[in-house]
């Protein structure tokens, strides 16, 4: 048996690790950039039209389709809407549908990869689902589920979560597959965990890692998704503006004021760059395997 | 090199089992059943009585879906309430500009991609690297739509080289066949590019830096045979399964671009089957669009065992 360190040396340990993890973080720029870009357009889309009262429906017909100026940075869409505004109320929709199908399949994922990877006999059907589920496009899955439940935000989110709940399931499985050979859970059980007991406390957090780089990509994936339903006019219906929205509004009057295509487009193409960076970063931060590679 | 095949299919018989469950139970999502949904909201109860005994809407769910199923191996995939026609020749009717579009989509994206990825990995840290590796990155947060309407907006409207919608069927001469898929066709293709790119440029990389090359390189082997005949052929079987996992996302990105530039394929037939609530027709869509993806990643799977003997060795 080891001494126990004294109180000064763990501190310096602890201090290490500390500037390993700052260095570590520094060395995978994208994470931190992604992480910045994101939270401004969560900032802006939060305060901007709280502060700024300009009402995203408000029809101002004598200034249809006029380019961006000073009072409509964005210029404005063919009913004389201030496309600015509404590019803001649109990522509101955009983010919380993206951001709730995120959240829901990550929950769903985890639940059903963990008893998977635990309970031999329901691995076997809940993986043949899945498998079943992934082999149709996504896309494709999403209109059907949107063809038959009907257009509306909360139909999209239930849709997209069971188009993206399966690979979350997969990488959480696969992951939690290896840590329960290691020693520590067979330890466990040994002592008489209980089933709950080994599963939450012991598998779940080594899945953590892979799940939040998991759930980065598929609210980037989401957002994608949303856009393009709602664009094919599948998705959340027309009064209310989301990206998708606003850019199937433009496609009548695009090759007249390309701004109603090039501001909502940029908003989405930005968020999305933000999220994958942050995925990317996020897996070379935590895995220290890449990290290596990478410095040979 | 026959059981590896053999077992590949076997393989796909739960997989199938479960997509046919699930493209069934679509129609059961309708609130008010799939009778609501083709007779819209107006109809009266004995109506939607009576269309649900018509179609045996209200015989045992189970019955039901063995019905369904003898009927989708029978070649009999239900009528399209619309247009008067069976699915299947619906379909087939529908099939012909998505499958150019696919192929011509997929042509680009590998010409493209391939050599920029091998590229890209070679003179890894480069400039060349750098700009590959930003721009795919970029290329995959852009959804195709918005693609397609940035080239529509320069090919056609800006410098008017192209026709930016509609579609010529191939009997009206390959040009013209061509000339009105090319806008699609790139924008499709550029966002394949990008994730084929990334993958690529990985897969060599892995490659490029393990014992065998660097022995190759030691024994004084020509840079060209290095790349080319030792970390291509390793890299290839991964490339190639990229490519056949991309086509999932190409099939459903022809499904918006199709919509953007009115080519009458199974895309714009899912849309309009949608605005129309012709519930058979998207099933079948569905169904027949997963039947393809999943034949294709079969054939990709039984090339990766001829490709790579490895394969078959590790599943004995």
């Amino acid at each position: 048996m080891s001494k126990p360190l004294s109180r000064a040396a763990s501190a310096a340990i602890l201090q290490e690790q500390r500037q390993i993890r700052r260095e570590r973080l520094l060395s995978t720029p994208g994470l931190l950039v992604g992480l910045v870009v994101f939270a401004l357009i969560v900032l802006a889309a939060l305060v901007i039209p709280a502060v700024s009262g300009v009402d995203p429906n408000e029809m101002t017909v004598s200034l249809r389709l006029s380019p961006p100026s000073p009072e409509h940075p964005f210029g404005t869409d063919e009913f004389g809407r201030d496309l600015f505004t509404r590019v803001l109320h649109g990522a509101r929709v955009s983010l919380a549908v993206g951001g709730s199908v995120a959240l829901l399949s990550c929950l769903l994922g985890t639940v059903i990869g963990i008893y998977a990877s635990y309970f031999k006999a329901l691995d076997q059907v809940l993986m043949r689902i899945c498998d079943g589920l992934i082999a149709i496009p996504g896309i494709l899955l999403a209109i059907a589920l949107m063809a038959a439940l009907g257009a509306g935000s909360w139909n999209v989110v239930l849709a997209l979560t069971i188009v993206y709940t399966p690979s979350v399931a997969r990488v959480v499985r696969s992951s939690a597959l290896v840590t329960k050979a290691q020693t520590y859970v067979e330890a466990a059980k040994v002592q008489g965990a209980t089933n709950r007991r080994i599963l939450w406390k012991l598998i779940l957090p080594s899945v953590i890692s892979p799940l939040t780089v998991q759930a980065s990509f598929i609210f980037a994936q989401a957002i994608i998704s949303e856009a393009s339903l709602s664009f094919l006019g599948a998705g959340i219906p027309a009064p209310a503006a989301s990206w998708g929205n606003i850019l199937q509004a433009s496609r009548a009057v695009f090759s007249r004021a390309p701004w109603t295509v090039l501001f909502p487009g940029a908003a989405v193409v930005l968020c999305v760059l933000s999220l994958n960076l942050l995925g990317d970063g996020l897996r070379d931060y935590l895995d220290p395997r890449t990290g290596g590679r990478r410095k040979k | 090199m026959l059981s590896y095949v053999l077992k590949r299919i076997l393989s796909l018989i739960p997989v199938l089992f479960v997509v046919s469950v699930v493209i069934f139970l679509v129609i059961y999502l309708i609130p008010g059943g799939p009778a609501t949904a083709l007779l819209g909201l107006e109809a009266s109860a004995e109506q939607i009585e009576q269309l649900n005994t018509e179609l045996g809407f209200n015989r045992p769910f189970l019955v039901q879906y063995a019905d369904w199923l003898s009927g989708v191996f029978h070649g009999d995939w239900g009528e399209s309430f619309f247009l008067q026609q069976s699915v299947l020749d619906c379909i087939a009717q529908y099939f012909g500009p998505t499958l150019s579009l696919a192929i011509l989509a997929q042509i680009f994206a590998v010409i493209l991609s391939i050599p920029l990825g091998i590229l890209a990995a070679y003179y890894r840290g480069s400039a060349v690297d750098l700009a590959t590796v930003s721009v795919s990155l970029l290329g995959i947060a852009v959804p195709g739509f918005l693609l397609s309407m940035f080239l529509m907006l320069f090919f056609g409207v800006f410098l008017q080289l192209l026709p930016v919608a509609g579609y010529a069927p191939l009997s009206q001469g390959l040009w013209e066949h061509l000339r009105y898929l090319i806008l699609p066709a790139l924008s499709l293709g550029l966002v394949q590019a990008a994730y084929i790119t990334r993958m690529t440029r990985s897969a060599v990389l892995d490659v490029l830096y393990s014992n065998f090359i660097r022995t190759a390189r030691a024994k004084g082997l020509r840079e060209s045979a290095v790349v080319f005949r030792y970390a291509l052929k390793n890299a290839g079987p991964t490339i190639l399964t990229v490519i056949g996992q991309s086509f999932g996302g190409l099939v459903t990105g022809t499904i918006v671009t199709e919509t953007i530039f009115n080519i009458p394929g199974l895309g714009m037939l899912t849309m309009t089957s949608i605005n129309r609530r012709d519930v058979f027709v998207i099933q079948g869509v569905v169904l027949f669009v997963t039947l393809i993806y999943v034949l294709v990643n079969l054939v990709v799977d039984i090339l990766y065992g001829l490709v790579d003997p490895r394969i078959q060795l590790g599943r004995k």
